[in-house]
């Protein structure tokens, strides 16, 4: 597989060298790797069964070399009064709201990226950085970003963060579905410390069977939605709940993949190079004809 | 070709004034502000942030920029391509702006960029998916292409005039040499330079108009539709020669010239049809998709839109019908003023009022920082221009000045 040994590549190479292995690697193919692999892994999440313990955030940060503090001090729950998004100092937050249908608990809710089937910020990347790999994951090569932020203006659910207030080296940042982990089949951090079970990892299309499964077992517990079955195209995360996914602050998306309408715009302006060359040589007839209708017209004075 | 009296040359005046004295202070100002940029960081002097990504500098340095300096392609469509040589006068003109133009517009990217010192990586790493990618490189090769279509002037500046300073003199013939061959070169091979500067601006005047599609729902419906690109490309074109009339009555203002009335009027004639080209495709997405539904709310979103589409589209269309306002200097650069400020409206709207992240708590407002940059950037490029007016051959005057009959122009090109 070229494109994981060049990651790994990259990830060896020395400051100094990582824009030679960047154009060597991207020269080599020309656009970013997107792979719909058929056994891709996902995680559901039932916000049914989540407490809000927040030991997941803690568990992230851990994993990705962030400030974590205490895990003890993630007890405190006054930090679910507000709502938070992931950002460059957490790459997932857990949101609480009030409670769903049959039941007076509240509803927590963990977000992160979704690792869209079709994402918009691997169609979006000017350079390519982010891929989606063959087990789901949708990641993103630090060393090729140049920190235009279109990703964060394309994705539709607002994910990618950038480290505004760095002068040297910004980087994006959102959850990697931690990639260095399932790549060796080890779970993610979060679902791993999940106390409650509210996180199922595993290949996607089980996981829709399960999720189907639960909630024709348990119709007055769940709302009949598996978010992010359809969803922008699909999504390797998806979400079951009591009640419905606007009211926990889901965006409400179509099943059209995000990236569809500018990708056949593109595809559609630049299809083999055909309209652009058309146009120049258009432009070139007109050019010649324009001229020699002028020096015909000059000939004819004289 | 009717040699006439007017031929390009450097205009006879100071570059101080006290006008000029007010744009440097402004510059500076920028400058301040950009230092705190690189030192500190982009959240350091913008109020972007996670829910707004981009802000003033993409909307107004990039997307306007990028659209204002259409009177480049315009007007070398219409000089060149068409061969209408009555228009010859204002190609130079327009050729400046759109150079200096698109240099701000490049410098624009390379401050907004959070890795700047990786501004080149588009070059090497491609995404032909990425609308942003097309704009990139279009923007790149175009920008080389508007410095190749101004070195003629600079040869005819310098022809038979190369006098370097002191020691360098011995260089003065081989220098000459050069820039005649460099100039006989190019006047042979020209017309592809401009033919491809035509294309390459339709290109990326259109994937300006993609780049926010890919934000689906993120967009207002009153802006967001596939056919942005379209919008986009009709609203460059038809903002092209409202352009070249603005800054050439600004210009003959400032430099104390007679305003080109015959020319400009003319152009003025040209500019209702692409206006009203552009106002039936924006109206006729406005009622397939029926979006005007979204008017009868008072929002920024429906106040923008309206001011966006009265003033700077259907005003101007009508004023420009109008002879007497294609007669009259003030009227006519007031009809040019409303399509230009109807633009960067336009921009500034698809880019920033359009733009409603879902999770936002506030709004964005361009901070003291964000806008203080634009400013100077803006006062950078008017310098810039006077400068450039004052030492080349760039605005054709009435033989007051007894020019030298120049042999070497651009209108030899392709010959
Ligand atoms: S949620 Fe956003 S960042 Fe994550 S994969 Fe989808 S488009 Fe990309
Ligand atoms: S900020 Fe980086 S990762 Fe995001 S689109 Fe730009 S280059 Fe790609
Ligand atoms: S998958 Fe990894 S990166 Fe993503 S939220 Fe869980 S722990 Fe964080």
């Amino acid at each position: 597989m070229p494109g994981k040994s060049r990651r790994d590549f990259l990830k060896n190479s020395i400051a100094g060298g990582i824009a030679a292995t960047g154009i060597s690697a991207s020269v080599a193919n020309a656009g970013p790797k997107n792979i719909l692999s058929a056994d891709r892994m996902g995680v559901l999440v039932d916000t049914t069964v989540c407490v809000g313990c927040r030991n997941c955030e803690w568990a992230c940060k851990t994993a990705h070399n962030l400030d974590s503090g205490d895990l003890n001090s993630y007890e405190e729950r006054k930090i679910l009064e507000s709502k938070r998004r992931p950002s460059e100092h957490a790459l997932t937050v857990v949101n609480e709201y009030t409670h769903g249908k049959n039941s007076t608990l509240p509803v927590d809710v963990k977000v992160q990226c979704m690792h869209c089937d079709h994402p918009a910020c691997v169609s979006a990347c000017i350079v390519g950085a982010f891929s989606k790999q063959e087990n789901g994951a949708v990641i993103w090569d630090t060393d090729m970003c140049i920190g235009c932020r279109y990703c964060m203006a394309a994705c539709p659910f607002q994910i990618p963060a950038f480290e505004y207030n760095k002068a040297i080296n910004p980087l994006i940042m959102k959850c990697d579905f931690c990639f260095d982990r399932t790549k060796e089949e080890k779970l993610p951090a979060c679902v791993g410390i999940c106390p409650t079970e509210t996180l199922t990892y595993g290949p996607r299309t089980e996981l829709i069977r399960i999720a189907r499964e639960r909630i024709k077992r348990d119709p007055s517990r769940y709302i009949d939605h598996i978010y992010g079955e359809y969803e922008v195209g699909g999504t390797a995360w998806m979400y079951l709940a009591s009640k419905n996914f606007t009211e926990l602050d889901f965006p409400l998306l179509s099943k059209n993949p995000a990236p569809g309408v500018s990708e056949s715009i593109q595809h559609g302006i630049f299809a083999y190079f055909v309209p652009p060359v058309s146009l120049y040589a258009l432009l070139g007839g007109i050019m010649w004809l324009s001229k020699r209708r002028k020096e015909m017209e000059g000939e004819e004075k004289i | 070709m009717s040699r006439n009296s007017v031929l390009p040359q450097p205009i006879k005046q100071k570059f101080f004034s006290p006008g000029v004295i007010a744009l440097i202070a402004l510059a500076i100002n920028g400058l301040v502000f950009l230092m705190g940029r690189f030192f500190f960081g982009i959240g350091a002097v913008t109020n972007l942030n996670n829910q707004y990504p981009w802000g003033l500098w993409i909307g107004v340095d990039v997307a306007a920029g990028v659209a204002l300096a259409a009177g480049g392609f315009t007007t070398a469509a219409l000089g060149h391509v068409m061969h209408r040589e009555e228009y010859h006068a204002i190609v130079r003109p327009a050729l400046l702006t759109a150079m200096l133009g698109y240099t701000f517009v490049a410098v624009g990217v390379f401050i907004d960029i959070g890795r700047w010192y990786f501004i080149w990586h588009p070059l090497m790493m491609w995404n032909g998916n990425s609308a942003l990618f097309e704009v990139g490189i279009c923007v790149m090769i175009y920008l080389t292409v508007l410095y190749i279509e101004f070195l003629p002037i600079v040869s005819e500046r310098f022809i038979g005039r190369v006098n370097l300073p002191g020691p360098l003199a011995s260089f003065n013939k081989i220098s000459d040499k050069i820039l005649r061959l460099l100039d006989r070169g190019l006047s042979k091979t020209m017309f592809i330079f401009l033919i491809a500067g035509v294309v390459l601006s339709t290109l990326h005047q259109s994937s300006l108009g993609t780049l926010m599609v890919i934000a689906g729902p993120k967009m207002h419906p009153l802006w967001q539709t596939p056919i942005l690109p379209l919008l986009f490309l009709l609203s460059a074109v038809s903002v092209g020669f409202p352009m070249v009339i603005f800054e050439s009555l600004l210009a003959s203002r400032s430099l104390k010239l007679k305003p080109e009335m015959h020319i400009l009027s003319r152009l003025g004639s040209m500019i209702a049809p692409l206006l009203g080209i552009y106002l039936a495709f924006k109206l006729g997405d406005m009622f397939i998709r029926e979006t005007f539904v979204y008017l009868r709310e008072f929002n920024t979103a429906s106040v923008m839109f309206t001011i966006e589409l009265v003033v700077g589209v259907i005003i101007p269309l009508r004023m420009f019908l109008s002879q007497k306002v294609l007669k009259s200097p003030p009227l006519l650069f007031t009809a040019a003023s409303f399509v230009v400020f109807g633009v960067l409206l336009n921009r500034i709207n698809n880019f920033i009022v359009a733009y409603t992240p879902p999770y936002a708590t506030g709004s964005y407002f361009p901070s003291i920082g964000e806008i203080s940059v634009t400013v100077g950037f803006i006062a950078m490029l008017v310098l810039a221009y006077r400068f450039v007016v004052l030492n080349f051959p760039i605005i054709s005057v009435h033989d007051k000045y007894s020019a030298q009959p120049t042999k070497y122009s651009i209108k030899e090109v392709g010959k």
